[in-house]
């Protein structure tokens, strides 16, 4: 996020789109409804009608992966009726003309063909969002997994830069991060292309930095993504591959391919806290602790950095993550000399700026937001302040590209994957926990009413749903709020397992996969 | 902004206009007990424990709610005071079960603690209330409200900060009860289960499922950390005795949630303890079956394994997936090792699903 949570209840106009937030976010869902208690304006477009449609001012339901099509209408509104911030736009951006021509590219009426949203609707969303004094954009996983993930995020981008809505409180381009430490997890460079601290490896000098700290020389080639090593695998030029924490067996696109690619690795260490189904197909399982058994930091969707604690002690055999990697590494003959995660916090320190100023004793109460450089630097509340981090906000011309996989006559509904309230991630942690396995112990799938009548299907029936990858059946649920033509699954559950349907088709930058759009069929069981 | 001199419990304190007694009694260092006041939401002033006399005033006031305009002299702790706070609890014990051993609450209730406090008279009055059976139809919250005081609070805090309105008064006089419409089970509303109301009950109304007979609340110990289950980061208490997590509490420190939860990160914490967790190494024979290993044997067997690949296919035959739910500490040290151990940039997690 480019600002903090605590700032949304200040804001006049909040645009929510692709976040089911009071499930998937319940705590920043509350300072949503603080706002529009206190007279803030909600836009909510999704193609799902969901609970905070309902304090909504408006709310556009969209057909899935035409995200560019309605935000570049709301931006040629904005410029039509002369509502952009010129003076930002002036003193701290640059290729406005760029921009101005890519939305200028398609009408109204074509973006209302495209899009589903009526064109008036468009322009009122367009034109509260340009008038409020303070508009911010919360959006999450509904925006970024599409092939055109990276092409949204920045037509939010160029949304917010448009009207003037960054650099300053209760405004910006906020992405909410889905897991825990997502957040932390791309800061400590856990990305193919980067160190740690968004260092390039392809850069020499930053290297050079790391080859010094770390004593060794380091490959400057940009590495795999989870789903390349998912490809590469099955074509035996990955053959081993250590996997921390995750369940790609349920959280991948396409869990069929996913299941060939694991069994066919030589050497498959999975380190978890449950057998978890990836664990299942491992040479070898290592037993990690959760979380009440370290101690660490969680950064936070707001670039938050927090303590978490030690409470038990590690159960059985288990070990912290960080020791057993530790022994694997002096095994090898790579020295770790760490003694606590105390230990690896002052290395972090050392090497990432943003996090110089981040130590266990100044977030012992509460945690600081980085950019944090230095030991008397409060953190930063919200980003690009006075004058963008890379000097001028740059407008991108983005274009209308259309989702992978259309609807057809073989597979006729648009499938798209999200979370719920009672379960999280791949449900390795909360499926066992009981409370809410017993509220929620099986998965479903959203259909339309009309969609329902249509095929003849109620409420708790069972269907099969086919896309080109695979067919799970599971239990349908109506929502009366769904665009016809459009079903929803919460991706949580093993048994009917919504990532065997879905696309992994990648976006070109971002290497997402395109898990909101698929083509499926539905058939009465 | 104006400030007021006032004399309280014969000390000279000096407050903004407009702080409410209570409020100025802290800043002095004075604790008024109170019931239905809680400092995350407005004052409900319907429990009059906190009751002070303000010379000049011919009845006690709440000191919750009111609020100082003018120099003021306040006894927080007279004789008058004391009578009339201990009438007020002998009164709301008279309807209460009295069945504090049982109670999950023992130790850890304001009510308890109050009436030890006055030394009041538990069976001074007797009145009868209707009996109401305890909830427990969901799978979270056991609501018993014969031991409800009618303080509000759990009512406020619905409204307030989750900002729904699942339970309200209904009825009247001694009927008078806490509910939601129709009375029917908290499962049958829309109710989220984020467990506020009982985060903030001073009784034993209301009470954590998961933790029913487990411990007795000195036998907790506290230990704050952050909640796993979402990027919003929220701040929680681990209740932990016996090595075993028993249920999780908002703490009071400063946090991005104030205090508030949502139903994954106060109830979902049972997966901690489960029976099922891996507790030690597990190798794979040649049947497929997993035979349990040592530490020593299980990294022996991984460095010996990938040093042969690296030899024979080099270090990009090799990747690393790390973990959005690990920690900062953990993932560091997981992209390190893929880079400078084993020697390729192979490294990625699960950011993008
Ligand atoms: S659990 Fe939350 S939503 Fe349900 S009644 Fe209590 S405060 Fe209201
Ligand atoms: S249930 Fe608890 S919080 Fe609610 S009114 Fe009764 S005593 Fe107060
Ligand atoms: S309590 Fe709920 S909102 Fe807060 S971090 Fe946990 S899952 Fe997220």
């Amino acid at each position: 996020m480019t600002n903090s949570i605590s700032e949304i209840k200040d804001a006049d106009c909040i645009l929510v789109t692709g976040s089911n937030t009071t499930e998937a976010h319940p705590i920043i869902a509350l300072e949503i409804k603080k706002a529009v208690k206190k007279g803030a304006k909600l836009i909510v477009i999704d193609p799902r009608r969901i609970e905070l449609s309902k304090i909504a001012i408006l709310h556009l339901q969209q057909i899935p992966g035409t995200d560019v099509a309605w935000l570049n209408g709301m931006m040629r509104v904005i410029i039509e009726e002369n509502l952009h911030d010129k003076n930002f736009i002036n003193n701290h951006c640059e290729d406005f003309e760029l921009l101005k021509e890519a939305v200028y590219e398609q009408s109204l009426e074509d973006i209302e063909k495209i899009t589903g949203i009526n064109s008036s609707d468009i322009k009122e969303a367009a034109i509260l969002f340009a008038k409020a004094d303070k508009s911010t954009i919360l959006y999450s996983m509904g925006i970024t997994q599409h092939t055109t993930g990276t092409d949204n995020v920045l037509s939010i981008a160029n949304l917010a830069m448009l009207t003037g809505n960054i650099g300053k409180e209760s405004t910006g381009v906020n992405p909410l991060r889905g897991q825990n430490n997502v957040q932390g997890a791309c800061d400590m460079g856990a990305l193919p292309n980067v160190f740690p601290g968004y260092q390039k490896v392809t850069d020499h000098d930053l290297r050079n930095k790391f080859e010094e700290a770390w004593n060794v020389s380091l490959s400057n080639k940009v590495g795999l993504t989870v789903t390349e090593m998912m490809k590469e695998a099955a074509t035996s030029s990955l053959r081993a591959l250590y996997i921390m924490g995750e369940n790609p067996m349920l959280s991948d696109p396409d869990i069929n391919h996913v299941e060939e690619s694991l069994k066919s690795l030589e050497f498959l260490i999975v380190q978890d806290i449950f057998l978890t189904e990836t664990a299942k197909l491992a040479h070898i399982v290592l037993p990690g602790v959760s979380f009440a058994e370290k101690d660490g930091t969680f950064t936070n969707t707001e670039r938050r950095v927090q303590r978490v604690r030690k409470a038990i002690n590690p159960l059985g055999y288990s070990l912290p993550d960080w020791k057993i990697i530790r022994n694997i590494s002096n095994a090898l003959g790579y020295p770790m000399r760490y003694n606590s995660s105390y230990d690896i916090m002052e290395e972090i320190r050392y090497l990432i700026p943003s996090y110089a100023g981040i130590t266990y004793e100044r977030i012992d109460n509460f945690g600081l937001q980085w950019p944090c450089k230095n030991i008397d630097d409060p953190g930063t509340k919200f980003l690009h302040k006075d004058k963008f981090v890379r000097g001028k906000g740059k407008f991108h011309s983005v274009k209308y590209i259309p989702a992978q996989e259309a609807p057809d006559e073989k597979y006729p509904f648009i499938f798209t994957t999200g979370r719920m309230l009672y379960h999280y991630h791949t449900g390795s942690m909360s499926r066992k926990a009981k409370g809410l396995d017993e509220i929620c112990p099986q998965g479903y799938v959203e259909i339309s009413l009309e969609d329902s009548q249509e095929l003849n299907i109620s409420e708790g029936g069972e269907v099969k749903i086919s896309s080109r990858r695979g067919q799970i059946s599971t239990m349908v649920k109506i929502n009366q709020g769904l665009r016809k033509g459009v079903v929803f699954m919460p991706f949580h559950f093993v048994e009917c397992a919504a990532n065997t349907l879905t696309n992994p088709a990648l976006d070109p930058k971002s290497k997402i996969p395109e898990l909101k759009v698929a083509a499926v069929n539905i058939e009465k069981f | 902004m104006e400030i007021i001199k006032i004399n309280i419990d014969n000390q000279q304190v000096q407050v903004p206009k407009g702080t409410t007694i209570l409020k100025a009694a802290e800043i002095a260092g004075i604790e008024i007990p109170n019931l239905c006041f809680h400092k995350r939401l407005n004052p409900n002033s319907v429990c009059r424990v906190c009751v002070v006399e303000v010379k000049g005033e011919s009845s006690l006031v709440s000191s919750c709610s009111y609020t100082i305009e003018k120099e003021l002299t306040i006894y927080t702790d007279n004789e008058r005071v004391k009578t009339a706070r201990k009438l007020v609890l002998e009164l709301i014990m008279s309807t209460h079960p009295n069945d504090c051993l049982l109670c999950e609450n023992n130790g850890s209730c304001k009510l308890q603690d109050y009436a030890y406090q006055y030394e009041v008279e538990v069976f001074k009055f007797t009145r009868e209330r209707p009996k109401y059976n305890i909830d427990k139809s969901n799978p979270f919250i056991i609501r018993d409200y014969n031991k409800c005081i009618l303080c509000g609070r759990c009512v406020s805090i619905c409204h307030q900060e989750q900002c729904s309105d699942i339970i309200n008064y209904t009825h009247r006089g001694f009927d008078t009860k806490v509910s939601t419409y129709f009375d029917r089970g908290l499962e049958e509303s829309s109710c989220a289960f984020c467990g506020q109301c009982v985060s903030v009950c001073p009784t034993g109304a209301l009470s954590e499922k998961v933790a029913k007979g487990k411990a007795r609340s000195w036998e907790l110990k506290k230990v704050n950390t952050i909640c796993p289950y979402c990027g919003c980061g929220c701040s929680i208490d681990l209740n932990v005795k016996d090595n075993q997590v028993i249920k999780v509490t908002s703490p009071e420190n400063e946090s991005i949630n104030n205090g508030n939860l949502c139903v994954k990160g106060r109830f979902g914490f049972d997966f901690i303890n489960h029976p099922e967790r891996l507790k030690s190494p597990l190798l794979k024979d040649k049947n497929g079956n997993f035979k349990e290993i040592s530490w020593h044997e299980a990294i022996t067997t991984i460095a010996s394994k990938l040093r042969e690949i690296k030899d024979n296919y080099g270090s990009n035959a090799i990747a690393g997936l790390s973990s959005a739910k690990c920690t900062n500490e953990e993932n560091y040290v997981f992209q390190k090792f893929m880079r400078a151990a084993i020697g390729t940039n192979n490294i990625d997690h699960c950011a993008r699903l």
